[in-house]
């Protein structure tokens, strides 16, 4: 018997837009207090995932319940609960900071010294409180990131949802933003949910889950997935690679692949079965790399394919 | 057996000291911002009044000496100045309405009102936000076009302006809601200046505004019949006839055989609760907010 209260707890969702399927039966849990990614490529569906999630849009079928309210009956219950930081921005560029976090409070009902005190608060810790005069038109990229996730924050949400938060921003902002993130969770014990296809930005989170093409393929903590995969990554490049592959899967006992054209199989040791490689096919390899795991290779792992194909692609929301 | 969700996560509100907006105050802050943003693009100011002003200017020269509205027996003619220019204040009510919903298209999927549909609120009152912000920009638009008038001979009371003010608010109300049912729908801005062409304008084209409600005879051709019947029925009639009956009390609003005052309050009233009430239908019915 499952008795952990889930933040978020979806079950059998399935979203369509026209014939085409963007969600295929989803279900998944994520724990209170965790930092949890949902890795995909552009058009895998967690676009789709996160605006069901905001309230924005309608189920159409299977359950979910935020932070133990249901949706879409107690959409309202759910949206006093959660705080959204989208990816295009939602600040009012003629408005300054100030301003912009008034507006945000009045939609909430935040006033008074709540108000002052929250804003007070937000402004000193995301490093804003000499900005609150400027117009948001003004502020850089990183800055107008952090007026975001104030706007946020100001109703003290437990539950943060993010999508694509770093995109535009550069890696000192970057930074800043997944600190000011940890100190959410750690601090504030606030789940923090968010959409990325960066790889080495999921790795940051507690929990990733990967989608491809609507379809929940992986979820666990980044090491353990890194770990799936059963070793080291080789990937060769050369001419004929159907019949390479078939040679070396032969040769050494192991299950090679081709993708993209290359040749590609874990192994434990990856150093010793490159060198015995080389040895046995140098006429046939153009090149050979050696890699330790990487969630791309759980990617790759999962799907058959590379994180970034024309499959993915075409179906961009 | 798999327990509930709802059943496990204690409901931590007080500590969190959530609260609930009044739909009435956000939609007040709303409305703000709608001014505020106005305030702050002096451009906007120069495209819903300049073009009405400029037409109403270049039209009334032109037309000057083609235009006669012969007015009963005292003999005094009207200029085409005088005609159009209540026509010409709706147009300017026209435009500040659609300027100001315009920006819905892009605001709803990649700007500031994306964080109001996710906030705990009834989807009426970030209408009526949007739409009393944009209503009161037109009143105060058309009541500065309205100084014009003081080269015209009309002659203006307090409790006269009072009913102008009230008439150019509901006109502007309806005319929003117009726009903003419209506006919600639309994929582009490109699809709303579409409309514009050929709904918007000859909405307003229809009323009265540029030329007078055609009298009907026995030699009356089918389009003249036609053109009647939508004159007859375009709400926007009852406004700008309200308006002429307003401004110029005496001998052209007999010329032009206008409805009854009474009935122009009342169809422009009914038109506006409707627009609106199609407006809140359009936005809360709706879950097109996603891609």
């Amino acid at each position: 018997m499952n008795t952990t209260p889930s933040a978020i707890d979806i079950r059998d969702l399935t979203h369509r837009y026209g014939l085409r399927v963007a969600l295929a039966d989803l279900t998944l849990q994520i724990e209170p207090g965790e930092m949890f990614a949902i890795l995909g490529p552009n058009g895998c569906g967690k676009t789709t995932l996160f605006r069901l999630l905001s309230t924005l849009m309608r189920l159409q079928s299977g359950s979910v319940y935020v932070l133990g309210k249901q949706l879409p009956q107690q959409s309202d219950e759910v949206r006093r609960r959660i705080g959204v930081v989208f990816q295009s921005p939602s600040l009012d560029r003629k408005l300054t900071v100030g301003e912009n976090l008034r507006f945000q409070a009045a939609l909430y009902g935040i006033r008074g010294r709540a108000l002052v005190q929250r804003q007070q608060e937000l402004l000193d810790h995301l490093g804003l409180a000499d900005r609150i005069h400027e117009r948001t038109e003004h502020l850089s990229g990183g800055l107008r990131r952090r007026v975001e996730l104030a706007k946020g924050m100001l109703h003290r949400p437990s539950l943060l949802l993010l999508d694509e938060p770093s995109t535009g921003l550069d890696p000192g902002a970057r930074t800043d933003l997944w600190r000011y993130l940890e100190w959410l969770r750690d601090e504030h014990q606030v789940t923090v949910v968010l959409t990325t296809h960066l790889l080495d930005e999921a790795e940051r989170a507690d929990r990733i889950a990967i989608f491809s093409q609507g379809r929940l393929v992986a979820l666990d903590h980044p090491e353990a997935l890194k770990a799936s995969i059963g070793g080291d990554s080789i990937t060769i490049r050369g001419q004929d690679p159907a019949t390479l592959r078939q040679a070396i899967a032969d040769r050494f006992q192991v299950t090679a692949k081709v993708i993209d054209g290359h040749v590609r199989f874990e192994h434990p040791d990856g150093a010793q079965i490159l060198a015995r490689v080389m040895e046995a096919f140098s006429d046939r390899i153009q090149s050979i790399t050696l890699g330790r795991p990487s969630l791309e290779d759980v990617f790759i792992d999962k799907t058959g394919h590379r994180f970034w194909s024309h499959g993915e692609d075409d179906a961009a929301t | 057996m798999m327990q509930r969700p709802e059943d496990t996560i204690p409901d931590r509100g007080e500590s969190h000291g959530w609260t609930t907006a009044c739909p009435w105050r956000a939609s007040i802050t709303l409305a703000w911002r709608e001014i505020l943003r106005f305030l702050r693009q002096g451009s906007r100011v120069v495209g819903a009044i300049g073009q009405p002003v400029i037409f109403w200017i270049f039209f009334s020269a032109g037309f000057d000496r083609n235009f006669r509205l012969e007015a009963g027996s005292e003999g005094q003619g009207a200029s085409f100045a005088e005609y159009y220019f209540p026509g010409t204040l709706v147009l300017i009510l026209l435009f500040t309405a659609i300027f100001s919903t315009i920006s819905l298209i892009e605001d709803r999927r990649e700007g500031f009102l994306q964080s109001v549909l996710v906030a705990p609120l009834p989807r009426w009152s970030m209408v009526l936000g949007k739409i009393a912000g944009g209503a009161v920009l037109a009143v105060i638009q058309g009541g500065l076009f309205l100084l014009l008038a003081l080269t015209l001979p009309v002659e203006f009371t307090f409790w006269k302006l009072m009913q102008i003010a009230a008439l150019m608010l509901l006109a502007s109300l309806g005319l929003t809601s117009l726009g903003f049912a419209i506006a919600w729908r639309m994929e582009s801005t490109q699809g709303f200046h579409a409309i514009m062409t050929v709904f918007l304008m000859p909405l307003w084209l229809l009323s009265g505004a540029f030329f007078p409600v055609p009298s009907l005879s026995a030699d009356s051709t089918w389009l003249q019949i036609g053109l009647y019947g939508i004159m007859q029925v375009n709400p926007l009639t009852y406004t700008v006839a309200g308006m002429h009956q307003l401004l110029y009390d005496g001998p052209l609003s007999s010329a032009l055989d206008l409805p009854p005052m009474v009935f122009c309050w009342l169809v422009t009233i009914v038109a506006t609760v409707l627009m609106f009430s199609i407006a809140c239908w359009t936005a809360t019915g709706s879950s097109r907010a996603g891609p």
